[in-house]
């Protein structure tokens, strides 16, 4: 018997996600100090209303449904899914207001896009975009990339229990440190760290290409934030082309492969940990991983000639595979050149890396290495039962922070986890097909939406169907919760619906 | 005046050295030009846009990217033929409009292999200016009714608790 959510549960969800929402009216007042400074009043009048409208719908949650009780399993889960939904809403309305993106809808797919560290965009004349919006939308994706929900809860709340369940939901199950809270905030301690470290060499490389001081260090500011959460975001239309740079892109690939990497791998290397490096069955596989789907990207674009010189294929072709695998989605090309130039081979080859992703417990979506490495492990497991006699026991293990031998319980998680990405990298191809555009556009296109990578052949545009916008958002949103927050406020739904 | 009429001179200069296809060549816009990137490899073509952002100087050249509404491309010129520019878009200006006539590179050999467009001479179109933005007073009704809203919700809170 399906058990009907009580008006209690409702009004646990209703609290922490008024919580969550007033901290979103606080991340809101960055931009606007930032507008004040370059004195663009327009923008920082948007991103009042936007927080004004934030406070009131947070103050109500919280007020209306005041409680002092701590969030359930189920209610965190369903907190979680909401509070994106919520985030979603209430950040683009700053960006519609600025009149650069043309429905509110495509307010939404982009605001969606950020805190999921996707970087798929529908902005118009980015080119032209105040420094108040184009920072709102770089700073979305080092929220996003963090957990909104942990974030609100680990600075507005002194402490909960709650909080791992909203820790988990938000798609991380790995503890740094022994209390969520604390997890969160270190995982906030590398992060501002590495920003400080990253706005600076990345400033001072644009200072030396050209740039002016005041928009180097911004530029420096906004690629790091949205590079390190493998986001993809940049300040100009362009995207990484604009710099027209060999030390940018080199900067930008170090930045990439260190937002991709497990943080529990930062906090190893941070405590002088260093052989973890080359033990860790992520680090491992994701070397291996990158060197086969170059392997394939590269013979591609030597098939068709391409690029001429070698050393044109290796910058562009290592540049667009370490964005895909690392599923940040920076480019060097223009969105048209995949399809035009790239060849069939070589965009196979990014859609493996797309769809493979980066690490867990990192700011990087896709099915994840662990899990890549848990089923080669799991297969190689089978094989050696093949072959040995029948009496023979057979252990697996892997070294992930600490040896751990491989059991069935770990194989079918990973294996319902990919499993359910790649249903969910074929459905969004399917809507794609269904209005029209062909098979590997369309699986190109969903394979970057699902797994957050944000690579586009073309098909993300404005003009794109609105439901196709909605499709790529609910796969944004599906892929970076990996799937339980979804699966849970499912079935809070049906038990609305049909309980009893 | 000195400045203009040595630009003037570049340009006549410049103009000497250009095959006589290109004299014939037609503007192309950037989507076409990244769609047939191949067909116009090599190309002597002429392009028309704002330019954007920052004018990267490198040594005696610059990259400086022009924008025609659809794309931004990158453009390598020589540093001397865009002394005069005044304005670069951003979202406090508009940029000066460039025509620039040169060799389109669909992956090009010199800067590794980026989709772009070497000038030989460029021509000013329009001029660049400050964007004019006047405060916008519906948006400050709609924020001063809204704070109305948040106030009316706080003394509400305030009464409730007494």
């Amino acid at each position: 018997m399906i058990l009907k959510p009580r008006l209690e549960d409702l009004k646990i969800i209703g609290f922490y996600l008024g919580k969550i929402i007033l901290g979103l009216a606080c991340a809101m007042l960055l931009p606007v100090i930032l507008g004040l400074c370059f004195w663009e009043l327009n923008p920082v009048l948007d991103f009042s209303i936007g927080i004004v409208i934030t406070v009131i719908f947070g103050l109500l949650l919280c007020k209306i449904c005041y409680t002092q009780k701590d969030l359930n399993w189920m209610q965190g889960m369903v907190v979680v899914s909401l509070s994106w939904i919520a985030a979603m809403i209430l950040a683009a309305i700053p960006l519609y207001l600025s009149g650069h993106w043309k429905f509110f809808l495509d307010a939404c797919f982009e605001t969606m896009s950020g805190f999921t560290t996707t970087g798929l965009t529908l902005v118009q004349d980015l080119d032209h975009l105040s420094y108040t919006h184009n920072f709102w939308r770089h700073l979305g994706p080092f929220i996003g990339g963090q957990g909104i929900a942990i974030i609100a809860l680990s600075f507005l709340l002194k402490g909960t229990s709650g909080a791992f369940k909203v820790y988990v939901g938000e798609g991380r199950d790995e503890k740094l440190l022994p209390n969520v809270i604390n997890t969160s905030r270190f995982i906030w301690l590398i992060s501002v760290t590495y920003l400080i470290i990253g706005t600076i060499v990345l400033g001072v490389v644009g200072i030396c290409i050209g740039m002016k001081p005041t928009n180097a260090f911004f530029h420096g500011a906004c690629i790091f934030m949205a590079g390190f959460d493998t986001a993809g975001f940049a300040p100009q239309s362009q995207n990484i082309l604009y710099y027209h740079s060999l030390i940018f892109e080199v900067i930008t690939i170090a930045i990439m492969i260190v937002g991709s990497l497990n943080f529990n791998f930062h906090y190893q290397l941070w405590m002088g940990n260093r052989k973890e490096t080359w033990k860790n069955i992520e680090s491992r596989t994701f070397f291996i991983s990158i060197m086969l789907t170059f392997f394939i990207v590269a013979i591609g674009l030597n098939q068709l000639g391409v690029y001429p010189q070698a050393i044109a294929l290796f910058r562009k072709g290592f540049f667009q595979l370490i964005s895909a695998h690392t599923t940040t989605g920076y480019m060097t090309i223009y969105a048209k050149q995949f399809i035009n130039d790239w060849g069939n081979l070589a965009l196979f080859g990014l859609i493996c890396a797309m769809a493979l992703g980066g690490c867990i417990c990192s700011t990087a979506g896709g099915i994840k290495m662990l899990r890549v490495g848990i089923i080669w492990k799991a297969l190689k497991q089978d094989l050696k039962k093949i072959i040995m006699p029948e009496s023979a026991v057979i252990m697996e293990k892997f070294h992930h922070i600490k040896d751990v031998f491989l059991e069935d319980k770990l194989i079918r998680s990973a294996l319902t986890i990919t499993a359910a990405y790649i249903i969910l990298y074929i459905l969004g191809a399917l809507v794609g097909m269904f209005y029209g555009y062909p098979f590997l556009e369309s699986l190109f296109e969903s394979t970057s939406a699902a797994a957050n990578v944000g690579l586009s052949c073309g098909i993300t545009d404005t003009a794109m169907p609105a439901v196709l916008k909605i499709t790529y958002i609910l796969q944004m949103w599906a892929g970076r919760l990996e799937f339980m927050s979804v699966f849970t406020i499912l079935g809070f739904l049906i038990a609305t619906l049909e309980g009893k | 005046m000195k400045i203009k009429f040595r630009l003037f001179l570049i340009i006549i200069f410049m103009l000497g050295f250009i095959p006589s296809g290109m004299l014939w060549a037609q503007g192309v816009s950037s989507n076409e030009l990244i769609k047939n990137a191949k067909a116009y490899d090599g190309k002597l073509v002429v392009y028309t846009g704002e330019v954007i952002g920052d004018v990267m100087r490198r040594g005696q050249f610059a990259w400086i990217n022009l924008n025609d509404g659809d794309n931004a491309l990158g453009v390598w010129v020589d540093a001397a033929l865009i002394k005069n520019l005044n304005f670069t878009g951003n979202y406090k200006s508009q940029g000066d409009v460039l025509e620039v006539a040169g060799q389109f590179h669909a992956a090009c050999l010199e800067h590794g292999g980026d989709l772009d467009l070497h000038a030989q001479a460029l021509r000013l179109v329009n001029n660049g200016r400050f964007t004019k933005r006047g405060i916008n007073f519906a948006k400050i009704k709609l924020s001063l009714i809204l704070l109305g809203v948040l106030f009316f919700i706080w003394i509400l809170n305030i009464f409730k608790q007494k």
